[in-house]
């Protein structure tokens, strides 16, 4: 998958959870960018995440995701065994 | 499509609940309740999708939400906070995961009868405790446990979880039957319904402890909704049908009374027959149902008489067949069983009929039913629209009172004038201060009355409880039979007694018996028991609502003046020297 359209999938999926239409995202964008970006907004990234694209992550894998760069890395990885 | 209507859009709702609620804020007017959430597990994304649901249903909560797992502590200890929040509701978000201790493989059957005593003890605990706030109490039953090291037989042997768990949920049942202010959220039910698969996920419980899956939290706030519906009296009356199609497969002005599908010959109409024996149950339990089609009335009516139909033409209470738009004949329908038009549930096959009805009396709930007689069900029956809170003896009996007042309004017709008619009637009320046995009709009339209200205030069944053993107040109930049968507990009213006056904060009456002289009678003995207490004057109050317009003028009748009008509101007072007795018709039997 072209990772500019997923990173555009990405954003659109953060500008809901956040509800800020506008909002940009970058590789580096991280937890704390974002106000609102909390353990439970994580929680709800994450599953609406999961749910767009059809993946699943491990509990491991998701410890590690804390930016938006390595965030897309993992789901490209994932995407890609389908 | 409703967002908020089965099957709900899971991953919309969770993606997009900022601008939902956004979007729900902006255009209605709500009524505001206070909900308190105990949590024995993360209740965040609940308390959100919560509200939701409940904004969309016109209630604008405020939360409070117990810390993480504090549930019990919240409850049963002194809590500052929580009185001062005064919920109107609590919520107990309890799961298997509370349980505190399973039975041990070594246990014997009283090791285990000890364990199953002391955590319902501890529910016991939570609910007497939190009795002191007068509320509803929902708690939830427990769910199954994903996991079952024993297999299948963890359901019989002894040291099963699911053993264990059925247990507790019959001792849950049995004091939900006990206590009139617990209702059970059933999430044994709901996670069977969704599956355990899906109900739970284990991920989410290590990393955020949630007890459910995320996928699962719409699913259990669209259910917790429907209860908070029933406790606020805005669940549905009356399910509005059409009939080729729905009723019956086919269309019965063509294919004739031998044509339409209905029994067991095929699957449509084995469908057809499930859908009518669904329609039957909701009758059976006190429901309404009325028939709105656009056929001849002659050949709509045949169509009941089918051998194999389930239903039968006595069966509604309305029966609309014509050629007329739908949508007038739904707002007949609703004023002559005289309920709010917001009461009714219209299920038909049409997509263009449902369209022109929802959009003309947006009131009415149309579900998108699709076009799969297999799944009309479901669109009733997961939409919650009847969901009850308790099923009283008068709900049994509801059709019988409302077919009893057709046989009412056939007479009318004979009868020189009104009041001849109603002397016929042979009417006899009994009306007394309020007794144990009526509380819980008194509670759910208060609550689901919105026509014939005063005052639209609300009780829990605590507060009425009280009330009963107030000296303070006058707490009168009515009950009015007459030649054609009992209609059961209809009208109450409260007065509040300060020195030598009376207010009266609820004033309300079953549209049952509505221009039957009943007000008038209850109103002389209101006067009555005033006399008794020594009082000289009372003053009522009339709070205009969307649907109490037919009451604007009720205590001008009753001989009251006005003494302050603000906004459509408005006050009254009554010297009580001067009242003469309105009610010649009923006579009062008290005996």
């Amino acid at each position: 998958m072209d990772r500019d359209k997923l990173f555009d999938s990405v954003q659109e999926i953060f500008r809901d959870i956040f509800d800020e239409e506008n909002l940009i995202i970058q590789e580096k964008t991280n937890s704390d960018s974002i106000e609102e970006w909390d353990s439970l907004n994580h929680i709800n990234l994450v599953s609406a995440i999961e749910k767009e694209f059809k993946i699943k992550f491990a509990l491991g894998e998701l410890m590690a995701l804390r930016d938006v760069g390595s965030m897309i890395d993992l789901m490209i990885e994932k995407l890609n065994k389908i | 499509m409703n967002l908020f209507e089965f099957p709900l859009n899971i991953s919309n709702i969770l993606r997009k609940k900022k601008s939902i609620k956004k979007n729900l804020l902006n255009n209605r007017k709500f009524i505001e309740k206070n909900i308190a959430i105990l949590g024995g597990s993360t209740t965040s994304e609940i308390k959100y999708i919560l509200e939701l649901f409940l904004l969309n249903n016109g209630i604008q909560p405020s939360f409070y939400e117990s810390g993480y797992n504090k549930y019990y502590e919240d409850a049963v200890f002194e809590n500052e906070e929580l009185k001062k929040f005064n919920p109107d509701i609590i919520y107990i978000h309890t799961t298997n995961k509370n349980i505190l201790k399973f039975p041990d493989f070594n246990d014997d059957i009283n090791d285990i009868k000890i364990l199953l005593k002391n955590e319902i003890n501890r529910y016991e605990t939570i609910w007497n405790s939190l009795s002191a706030y007068d509320c509803a109490i929902i708690q939830n039953n427990f769910d199954y446990c994903h996991d079952r090291s024993l297999g299948n037989i963890d359901s019989y042997d002894i040291h099963g979880k699911t053993y264990f768990i059925n247990k507790l949920n019959k001792a849950f049942s049995t004091r939900a039957r006990e206590l009139n202010n617990l209702y059970i959220n059933d999430i044994n039910y709901l996670s069977s319904y969704l599956g355990l698969k899906y109900w739970f996920d284990k991920s989410l419980w290590c990393q955020a402890k949630y007890a459910l899956s995320m996928d699962s939290i719409p699913e259990l706030a669209f259910n917790i909704s429907k209860i908070i519906n029933s406790i606020l009296g805005k669940s549905k009356k009356c399910l509005v049908l059409d009939l080729d199609n729905t009723c019956w497969g086919g269309v019965i002005g063509d294919d004739g009374l031998e044509g339409i599908q209905i029994g067991t010959e095929t699957a449509v109409s084995e469908a057809h027959t499930l859908f009518q024996k669904y329609v039957k149950e909701l009758r059976d339990r006190g429901i309404i149902i009325a028939i709105c089609s656009k056929n001849n009335y002659g050949t709509a009516k045949k169509g009941f008489d089918h051998p194999e139909s389930i239903l039968n033409f006595s069966d509604f209470s309305v029966f609309k067949a014509n050629w007329n738009p739908k949508h007038n004949n739904i707002e007949e329908i609703a004023k002559e069983i005289n309920i709010g038009i917001d009461s009714l549930v219209f299920i038909d096959d049409s997509p263009m009929e449902r369209e022109i009805v929802s959009s003309q009396i947006p009131g009415v709930s149309v579900p998108d039913i699709g076009d799969d007689i297999a799944t009309y069900i479901d669109h009733i029956d997961k939409n919650g629209y009847f969901e009850a809170n308790l099923l009283s003896k008068d709900d049994l009996k509801r059709n019988r009172f409302y077919d009893d007042n057709k046989k009412r309004l056939d007479e009318k017709a004979k009868f020189q004038s009104y009041d001849d008619f109603l002397v016929s009637l042979e009417m006899i009320a009994e009306i007394k201060p309020f007794s144990p046995i009526y509380l819980d009709r008194i509670t759910q009339l208060i609550n689901k009355t919105n026509q014939f209200n005063l005052t639209t205030k609300r009780y829990t069944a605590g507060e009425i409880k009280r009330i009963s053993l107030s000296e303070k107040h006058i707490k009168l109930y009515g009950k009015l039979f007459d030649k054609y049968g009992d209609n059961g507990l209809v009208a109450i009213s409260i007065g509040e007694i300060k020195a030598k006056t009376c207010y009266i904060n609820l004033w309300v009456m079953s549209c049952r018996v509505i221009k039957r002289n009943m007000e008038f009678a209850m109103f002389d003995e209101f006067v009555n028991a005033c006399k008794h207490h020594n009082i000289s004057e009372i003053i009522a109050y009339y709070y205009k609502s969307s649907k109490n317009e037919m009451v604007s003028n009720l205590y001008k009748d009753f001989g009251f003046t006005i003494v302050e009008q603000n906004n459509g509101n408005t006050i009254w007072k009554l010297d009580v020297s001067d009242y003469k007795n309105t009610n010649s018709i009923i006579e009062v039997k008290n005996g």
